[in-house]
């Protein structure tokens, strides 16, 4: 009889990605056609805008189990809608801070500038993200009574 | 193609069409597994997976399903939606459904064509399929917008595809303003000598389109011009056009070159544009002979009356009642509407000099091909006559292929045109010379009609061919004056030092230096050359990514003149199908304001780059006008109360997504 135990499965983060359908959403179908192989870790949501990521998805994101969130969108001048990086640049900037008193890592939030030219980019920063984000372990949101418990021993 | 199951959800449930793709799909994903996890998914009706869900009996599966089992909602899961949302939108509109109940998973460019791993890349995709039927559960029922076109079109670069896409445009009567940089139309091709393979004169063949530009009705020729700035949308595009002054009045300059001739200047000592500072030209000066339009233009950077204000002004004088010069003429701005733009703005050749080893630039004896077409011109600086800068006649010339091109250093891809080119000036040069040519090449790519005839013909011709790229170009030692271009052969294996009189770099084709502020201004993008990216290489050669705008020409990649024409003639045709459709339909995907939950707190107003969101006092609301939002949703996602929607992007559709990507056991 064979050990009824399964072995422990490794971990393999998840991340979701919001990519602009301008942008980074192109620069991933590019990276298809290139047939660049990089970490299958992810899973895109298309947005029209990297501003239309609303802090709330990321939130949720983690609340349902996400290990990692990547946002992409158009290098800074390059936006199809003139300047809707800038305002998620502003809303991941804060949002990180946010995160911190969570207890999130900064490294399970990341904004990148990927062009639809750049393929290579989407290889790249996906497969750092994914080692960064292995290396921290699975997301583990404390409980309610975790933090009042910290909070009265303070 | 397998049974469907029921899941006895009743009407109104969801169709998943799981697509092979052939192999490009099936090959890494399990596609069997996946099609039976998703007619597993709570509110899906049927799950089937087909060869190619985009053909014809793919789609009919669709229509069939939404009649037959009453299906409410379509996913299908293939390839991009780039590619094929519209198709698949319209079948579901077909089977009787509104065709925005659909929704599209990435499959392929996300999924198996990136990953290795069967098991994972199936996961992913079981993820994925599992959001869009969530998502698609929550959708509405949508209106395209329609809005009417404006038939104008704009054609921003003036050389041979300009040319050509605004006369077929203007021929099917459309009113076509061409805006051109320069003084002059012709581009790069009327400086061309002879044109490969057929030898055919550059001049003899263009010249005739340019004065039909001049002189068609329909056509408003702004030459000196630059676009400035761009805004609208397709159908509706309102862009400023800086005309820069020549210090002519163009609308009185009769073309007489009398003013030339009596410049106080009595030589030419300024060097020449159009001849690449082989020649000279004077102040005042029309560019080239055959210049559409004849209209002289002055430099004020060389202009005695710019520069001191003290000049007697003869060309005043002589130009007498015509009145034509204006040394007060000031840069004015012009702003039109037009429904379609049509980018033409070519290429720059590489710049030689950054390739220091093979001396253009240090030795004089060293040319770039396109100053070689001027010398061979009979229109050139020498008359035709090739002659070196110091004045001799080359018995032994060497053509260096490949130069920017095909190299790592430089630019990877194949400039496509020097291969022919170059044959063309060894053919050339040796009938004006009967000097000895050498070629060094990596690879002669003589691809297109009658191409390989003409490497034939040009190779019988006593051409040498030595296959090996150049190392190194030298003095010979001995002070002879030759330049020594050294190379491995290889298909002898051996290094060859070769003495020539005249060294030509086939420099290659590069995107222009300003190609991504003219992207930016369009609101288009780049390959990762720097040349204009097409919306699909095969598919969409000549659209973009921005509806409404097209491409002609070099400005998407380097190309020969047939193909450029060939080009050019399908960006007329993209834009005249559009404008005679006379209105285009927009995504719906705009944002709307819930207005009983607005609390007018004003925060979206500055937020809006296209001022679609005004603050109504008397309602204490925000409001949002549709025409002119552009759907990126900053506004939605920055509303604290939660009361600016969009189509399409609802939070609630998001957040579905976003639970299914992540719900998996």
């Amino acid at each position: 009889m064979p050990d009824a135990t399964p072995a422990p499965r490794k971990f393999e983060p998840r991340i979701v990605a919001f990519f602009c359908n301008w942008c980074t959403y192109l620069a991933a179908d590019l990276a298809g056609t290139s047939r660049l192989k990089y970490a299958p870790n992810t899973r895109v949501i298309r947005v029209m805008c990297s501003g239309r990521v609303d802090p709330q998805f990321v939130l949720e994101a983690f609340a349902r189990g996400a290990d990692g969130v990547l946002i992409g969108g158009c290098h800074p001048g390059d936006c199809h809608y003139q300047v809707g990086n800038y305002k998620a640049l502003r809303r991941f900037r804060l949002l990180r801070r946010l995160l911190r008193e969570m207890g999130i890592e900064e490294e399970r939030l990341r904004l990148e500038w990927i062009s639809a030219s750049e393929a290579d980019k989407v290889k790249a920063v996906v497969n750092d993200m994914v080692e960064k984000v292995r290396a921290l372990g699975p997301l583990r949101l404390k409980v309610p009574e975790e933090v009042f418990a910290e909070e009265v021993a303070a | 193609m397998q049974e469907p199951k029921r899941n006895g959800n009743g009407a109104g449930g969801v169709g998943v069409y799981v697509c092979h793709c052939g192999t490009n799909i099936a090959g890494i994903i399990d596609v069997r597994e996946l099609a039976a996890y998703a007619a597993g998914l709570p509110g899906v009706t049927v799950a089937r997976e087909y060869k190619y869900v985009c053909s014809d009996p793919g789609q009919e599966f669709i229509k069939q399903d939404i009649r037959a089992l009453g299906l409410g909602r379509v996913v299908v899961a293939a390839c991009s939606p780039c590619l094929h949302e519209k198709t698949f939108r319209r079948a579901t509109e077909q089977g009787g459904l509104n065709p925005f109940y659909f929704q599209m998973v990435n499959l392929r460019e996300h999924d198996s064509w990136v990953h290795t791993d069967r098991e994972a890349a199936t996961e992913k995709a079981k993820d994925l399929v599992r959001a869009a039927v969530r998502r698609v559960r929550l959708h509405q029922p949508l209106e395209r917008r329609r809005v009417p076109i404006d038939p104008k079109v704009l054609v921003v670069g003036g050389g041979i595809a300009g040319i050509h896409a605004a006369l077929t445009l203007a021929n099917a009567g459309k009113k076509v303003y061409l805006v051109e940089r320069e003084p002059t139309i012709g581009g790069h091709m009327a400086q061309f000598d002879k044109t490969f393979p057929t030898l055919d004169c550059a001049a003899c063949i263009l010249t005739p389109k340019m004065t039909a530009v001049r002189s068609h009705p329909n056509i408003t020729l702004w030459t000196y011009s630059e676009v400035t700035k761009v805004d609208g949308y397709v159908g509706n595009f309102k862009v400023t056009v800086k005309r820069k002054p020549r210090y002519i009045v163009e609308e009185l300059c009769l073309g007489c070159l009398e003013c030339i001739e009596a410049c106080v200047y009595k030589q030419a000592k300024v060097p020449d544009e159009f001849n690449l500072g082989l020649g000279k030209r004077k102040p005042i000066y029309l560019p080239f002979p055959q210049a559409v339009p004849q209209v002289v233009v002055i430099d004020p950077e060389t202009c005695i009356e710019f520069k001191s204000g003290k000049c007697k002004k003869t060309c005043v004088e002589v130009c007498g009642d015509r009145l034509a010069i204006d040394f007060k003429q000031q840069e004015r701005i012009e702003e039109v509407e037009v429904g379609t733009i049509i980018l033409a703005t070519g290429f720059q050749p590489f710049d030689a000099r950054r390739i220091p080893y093979y001396g253009y630039g240090t030795y004089p004896g060293v040319y770039t091909a396109l100053e070689v077409e001027r010398l061979v011109n009979a229109a050139g600086p020498t008359g035709g006559e090739v002659l070196l800068r110091d004045g001799h006649k080359p018995r032994t010339i060497g053509i260096i292929h490949c130069v920017g091109s095909r190299d790592e250093h430089t630019h990877r891809y194949c400039s496509r045109v020097c291969c022919m080119y170059s044959l063309k000036l060894a053919h050339l040069l040796k009938e004006k010379t009967d000097a000895e040519v050498y070629n060094f090449y990596i690879d002669i790519r003589a691809p297109g009609k009658a191409f390989e005839e003409f490497y034939n013909r040009v190779a019988e011709e006593g051409t040498h061919f030595i296959r090996g790229k150049v190392a190194d170009v030298y003095p010979e030692p001995n002070g002879t004056g030759r330049l020594v271009l050294q190379a491995e052969d290889t298909l002898l294996g051996l290094v060859r030092r070769i003495p020539v009189d005249m060294v030509v770099l086939a420099t290659g084709l590069e995107a222009r230096a300003d190609a991504q502020e003219v992207r930016r201004l369009f609101n288009i993008t780049c390959s990762t050359e720097g040349f204009f990216l097409e919306r699909h290489p095969k598919l969409a050669p000549v659209n973009t990514f921005t509806d409404g705008i097209f491409l002609a020409g070099c400005c998407q990649g380097p190309k020969d003149i047939p193909d450029t024409v060939a080009q050019a003639g399908a960006a007329a045709a993209e834009a005249l199908a559009l404008v005679d459709a006379q209105f285009v339909e927009l995504e719906p995907n705009t944002a709307y304001v819930l207005e009983e939950e607005c609390s007018g707190c004003k925060t979206c107003v500055p937020l809006c780059p296209y001022s679609a969101i005004t603050f109504v006092e008397a309602k204490k609301k925000a409001e949002i006008n549709e025409v002119l939002c552009k759907g990126c949703g900053v506004c939605v996602a920055a509303c604290p109360s939660g009361s600016i929607r969009q189509n399409l992007f609802e939070d609630a559709q998001i957040f579905e997504e976003i639970e299914g990507v992540l719900a998996h056991a």
